[in-house]
């Protein structure tokens, strides 16, 4: 006899293990039980109620969204999916080529949640690793290109290209509107930059350049972008043309790639002013489209003029050496609408590969892949024309492009059913680019398939010892480049490990502590939605690829389009913008584009709340708006009245609304209907902004409650890890009558509809290998985890509110004393009463072994906290214990038993080298470095307090000489 | 830091001193307080034609960024090299060596005395 009676399990569930849910969501039942009993509600539910205002909170929404699966059912799906993807040898080229991932860099970079879950270096003391991978980076794109300043990355080239055209439009002094492109480009970056030149009122000259200085039009231009190598594998001197395009007052912006560079002489040494590529072939997967780093780079007298971010180096309090990002007033929370451009993020994590992957290769490395690279293309030409086929350029670096009449797509078949793609240029020209994975092997199949047989190829050994390199004399490179050491100490295996490990030691990651960084949404990102992003069937897909050979990361995108349209109550979803800033702009072009296609393109205003973030008024401006600031009141909610006047005196120009739901101050704002219904009466569209989504899901939806177009950050909300800064993915949806607008692409047609804006992204599908991340989530919490999830994420932050707010006052609460899924807390009397500023604070909790909240954002001498739902009630205790002892620090000071230029606070962080010298501090070694008792979890800062203002004054953003390291 | 009498001032918290046919123009040591430490200075041209109120260049501290408004219309007729050199002397030395350029005036735009500035600042 058996007892089946009362606690039995049902086989079903125990089958299922442990919800996913569960490991996603921090606190347990007991610890979320004892948060709520802080907060004064019984239940979730009970909070949700309160929190969120009725008339916007849909009752019991249920999502139609899949059951959940555990983590082992996800990732055999994921199997599954990436069954149905064939990467084949992909040479294709047009910017996108194979590239070897050095293990050593796939498990202990990308596979580390050391370097992915890092956030933004905002806190450059606890960031020094991630600072000096990134200083690397601009000392690698600055060498190879031969211009003395490189920013950190960007998005990808094509979207770099369009940030050089209008580098050169604000920087030069030529009044037209014209700017030139050689007709040799990457067809994507043409299409990118009509989609940004359009809306700014630039006018694209196509100029075919293959002759020289006799293709630049007539008439006045502002820059010109030049191709090297060209799409078509041609290699032009563009030496004579840039001379020319300077004697006419113009700029030029070369396009250039970095591994053709180890051969070729630089742009820099040819004139140019800006250059801008991508690094992805240094050790970065193609993954369908991306992620990789983008890079740009410019001349002496630039500098301030460069977008995104910019490592620099400065020194700390010790006088010690020390990075830090530079220029940040440049960046558009500061500069709103008059910001250089809206990039935010840019795509750390990858610029850290390919810099890691040119530390391991070494100068002489990268020439030998280029080399390879290089012959592998100057034999498959020479077999052409032994052969009788004819090859179109006689110089190329790495791509051949062959003149077949009519038998383009033969060709290309024949090469598929031998696991290779082919570029198809036109009916009757092929190209074939090779890399750093092509073998003679592979050359031989490329041969067969234009249908020469053995018998006719010459041997390929005798071929290469008689074929010269296709490289004019005139463009082969003789500088140097990566002589720093760095570029010569890391070679081993071993030797690679430790760099990276002791780099990785330096920074606070979501692997040693929160990051309660606000307006960031800094939750989990779960090992399980990591792992498949390196499987090769996604990383190893061409872009351009036909669509048939990644079936299953199609199913992966058009299952995340459509659970996400679920999710927000929208009608359509566009993955391709590849980051949140771009999203802003598809999203706006798309209003844009929906007011010219109804006749009325005077609607050029966009209303702005004060309180927004600065991407907002800057991507406006990018998409051809007009910004109006909408004024807030004392809460930090929109002044209705001041909103109602505005809308009437922009009732026949108003474009749009920009607003953020959860306001950027972290409050549900009651009146969100009526601010909808107010602009769409007056004929304007309305955007919510969708970074306060992890506040929302579950609970109500924008699509619903009046919103027209959002994007995502599915870095924020859906799990993407922010990887020291980038990537990023920043999809939009919209209503139905705004679905004809979205983003397309030119080589991807069913990327998006016949009728979009045109790609604003260089890939069809953005960052398509990492969706797989978001797509894992949301398949694994299902509709009641992702709601339970929000709720847990507003639980969190009401009890942080709650137990911090007697210490540092809570600056707003909506209407039922509630914050969202944040919270502010206000520095500003407290700092009048005791000279300890929000600085102090945030670089002392570097002495807790915790990282800051945001600092000063979005209201100055306040620090906003996010906690997240995956943070555990000891983590949530961990910081707030810190907070009010740092409290209790502060009143040191203030009534003066500390003095005001001699306590933890003001001199934080403190290094362990700092501790063990002479000390004569009004306070002890132990109050500096274990203020919460040795028993603390300690992490050392590697620096002491980074002096902003002198790396700002002198500006040094490559390695510094090792004369620099020494005593 | 007492207020130079001898200096006209604007609400946008420049000083102007008037020298032999030209203006001289500054910021006051209450904005450079204001801005923080002052990292970057872009000027204008010499031989540009700058007009009272709009912006002819930028101060860039580590804070922020904050356009220069031109005090009165007229021409650029030199600029300090030494700040856009050294941006810190506006923050060392605002009514003296932080000097920003001189103007050839031909239309004044709205002046404060020194009492007066004072009092704006004063709130």
């Amino acid at each position: 006899m058996t007892d089946m009676s009362n606690d039995r399990i049902p086989l079903a569930a125990l089958e299922h293990g442990t919800p996913f849910a569960d490991r996603h969501v921090g606190p347990m039942p007991a610890e979320l039980a004892r948060m709520l009993d802080v907060v004064g509600v019984g239940s979730l539910e009970e909070l949700g109620q309160h929190a969120v205002p009725d008339g916007i909170r849909e009752r019991d929404l249920q999502m139609t969204l899949p059951e959940p699966a555990t983590e082992a059912e996800a990732l055999d799906e994921l199997h599954d999916l990436a069954q149905r993807c064939r990467p084949h040898a992909e040479m294709i080229g047009l910017g996108y080529y194979p590239t070897i991932t050095p293990p050593v860099i796939r498990r202990n970079v990308i596979e580390n949640p050391a370097w992915y879950t890092a956030y933004t270096p905002y806190q450059p003391e606890i960031s020094q690793g991630r600072l000096e991978a990134l200083l690397n980076f601009q000392t690698m794109v600055a060498d190879l290109t031969g211009v003395p300043v490189s920013n950190s990355s960007m998005l990808d080239e094509s979207t770099a290209a369009s940030e050089g055209m209008t580098l050169v439009r604000r920087a030069g002094r030529a009044k037209s509107p014209r700017f030139v492109v050689d007709t040799d480009t990457l067809p994507q970056t043409i299409s990118v930059l009509r989609t940004r030149a359009e809306p700014l009122g630039i006018e694209v000259v196509m100029a075919d350049l293959s002759e020289g200085v006799d293709g630049l039009p007539e008439g006045e231009f502002f820059g010109a972008l030049l191709a090297y190598p060209g799409a078509s594998g041609s290699l032009r001197d563009h030496e004579a043309v840039i001379a020319e395009i300077h004697r006419r007052g113009a700029m030029a912006v070369v396009a250039a790639d970095l591994l053709a560079l180890t051969l070729l002489r630089a742009p820099g040494e040819i004139g140019a002013d800006v250059v801008v590529g991508t690094t992805q072939r240094f050790g970065v997967p193609m993954g369908f489209g991306g992620p990789h780093a983008g890079y740009m780079a410019v001349r002496q007298g630039l500098e301030r003029q460069l977008p995104g971010r910019l490592v620099g180096v400065s020194v700390d309090a010790d006088g010690d050496q020390a990075y830090r990002l530079a220029l940040q007033t440049r960046e558009q929370h500061i500069r709103r609408e008059k910001a250089t451009s809206n990039i935010c993020t840019a795509q750390v994590l990858l610029a850290v590969v390919a810099s890691m992957y040119a530390v391991y290769h070494g100068p002489e490395g990268l020439r030998a892949i280029a080399a390879r690279t290089h012959r592998m293309a100057a034999v498959l030409a020479a077999q052409f024309r032994h052969a009788g086929i004819e090859v179109v350029h006689e110089d190329f670096f790495d791509t051949v492009v062959t003149r077949v009449p009519g038998r383009a797509d033969e060709v290309i078949a024949a090469a598929k059913r031998a696991g290779i793609n082919l570029r198809r240029v036109d009916a009757d020209h092929v190209g074939i680019s090779c890399d750093e994975t092509t073998s003679r092997d592979r050359l031989a199949l490329v041969w067969q398939a234009f249908g020469l047989d053995t018998a006719d190829l010459a041997d390929v050994d005798d071929l290469d010892a008689r074929t010269p390199d296709a490289l004019p004399k005139a463009l082969r490179r003789t500088s140097e480049y990566l002589t720093h050491p760095v570029f010569h100490q890391h070679r081993s295996e071993t030797s690679l490990l430790r760099y990276l490990r002791r780099l990785s030691d330096s920074d606070v990651a979501l692997d040693r502590s929160m990051i309660p960084l606000g307006s960031c949404t800094m939750k989990l990102n779960a090992t399980a939605e990591m792992e498949p992003i390196t499987w090769p069937a996604f990383a190893e897909l061409h872009p351009f690829a036909p669509a048939e050979d990644a079936e299953g990361l199609l199913q992966v995108v058009s299952d995340l389009e459509g659970w996400l349209a679920e999710i927000t109550g929208y009608d359509a979803v566009s993955l391709q913008p590849n980051a949140g800033s771009q999203g802003e702009f598809a999203g706006l072009l798309a209003i844009r584009a929906y007011h010219h296609d109804r006749g009325e393109s005077e609607r050029e205003v966009c209303l702005i709340p004060a309180s927004a973030h600065g991407t907002n008024a800057a991507s406006a401006v990018m998409a051809g708006l007009r910004v109006v600031v909408v004024r807030c009141d004392d809460s930090g909610n929109i002044e209705m009245d001041h909103l109602r006047e505005l809308v009437e005196k922009h009732r026949d120009d108003l474009a749009a609304i920009m607003i953020t739901y959860p306001s950027t101050h972290g409050v549900y704002e009651d009146t969100v209907q009526d601010v909808c219904g107010l602009v769409h009466d007056a004929g304007g569209q309305v955007y919510v902004d969708g970074a306060n989504l992890n506040a929302l899901i579950g609970l109500a939806r924008m699509g619903k409650f009046g919103s027209d177009v959002s994007h995502l950050n599915l870095h924020k909300t859906f799990c993407i890890p922010h990887g020291g800064g980038g990537p990023g993915v920043g999809p939009i949806g919209v209503r139905g009558h705004l679905s004809p607008f979205l983003p397309n692409h030119p080589l991807q047609p069913q990327a998006g509809p016949e009728t979009g804006v045109g790609p604003i992204s260089a890939a069809p599908w953005g960052s398509a290998s990492i969706l797989p991340i978001s797509w894992a989530y949301v398949r694994m919490m299902g509709s009641d985890g992702l709601r339970r999830a929000t709720l847990t994420a507003v639980a969190a932050a009401n009890y942080v509110a709650r137990r911090l707010d007697e210490y540092f006052p809570v600056l707003y609460t909506g209407s039922g004393g509630f914050v969202a899924h944040e919270c502010i807390l206000d520095l500003r009397s407290i700092t009048k009463d005791s000279g300890v500023s929000v600085e102090d604070v945030a670089k002392r909790l570097c002495d807790y072994g915790l990282h800051a909240p945001t600092m000063s954002f979005p209201v100055a001498g306040t620090l906003m906290v996010e906690p997240t739902e995956s943070e555990n009630l000891a983590e949530l205790d961990r910081f707030c214990d810190a907070m009010i002892a740092i409290r209790a620090e502060i009143d040191k000071v203030a009534a003066g038993q500390w003095p005001a230029d001699d306590n933890p606070l003001v001199h934080a962080p403190h290094t362990a080298a700092s501790l063990v010298g002479e000390w004569d501090h009004a306070y002890g070694r132990q109050e500096a470095a274990y203020p919460m008792g040795t028993s603390m979890a300690k992490v050392w800062p590697p620096v002491r307090r980074i002096d902003g203002a002198r790396g700002d004054r002198n500006l040094v953003c490559s390695c510094p000489p090792l004369s620099a390291y020494e005593e | 830091m007492s207020l130079p009498t001898h200096l006209h001032y604007t609400e946008e918290h420049e000083w102007l001193e008037e020298r032999d046919g030209t203006v001289r123009v500054g910021v006051t040591h209450y904005a450079s307080e204001a801005l923080g430490d002052i990292v970057y200075v872009q000027l204008p041209e010499v031989g540009e034609q700058i007009t009272a109120g709009e912006s002819c260049g930028e101060l860039e501290s580590t804070k922020s960024v904050s356009d220069l408004f031109a005090p009165a219309t007229g021409e650029v007729v030199a600029v300090n090299e030494s700040v856009v050199d050294d941006p810190s002397l506006v923050n060392a030395d605002p009514f003296g060596d932080g000097w920003l350029l001189e103007l050839r005036v031909s239309e004044n735009g709205k002046l404060l005395t020194a009492e007066q500035y004072a009092e704006l600042t004063s709130g």
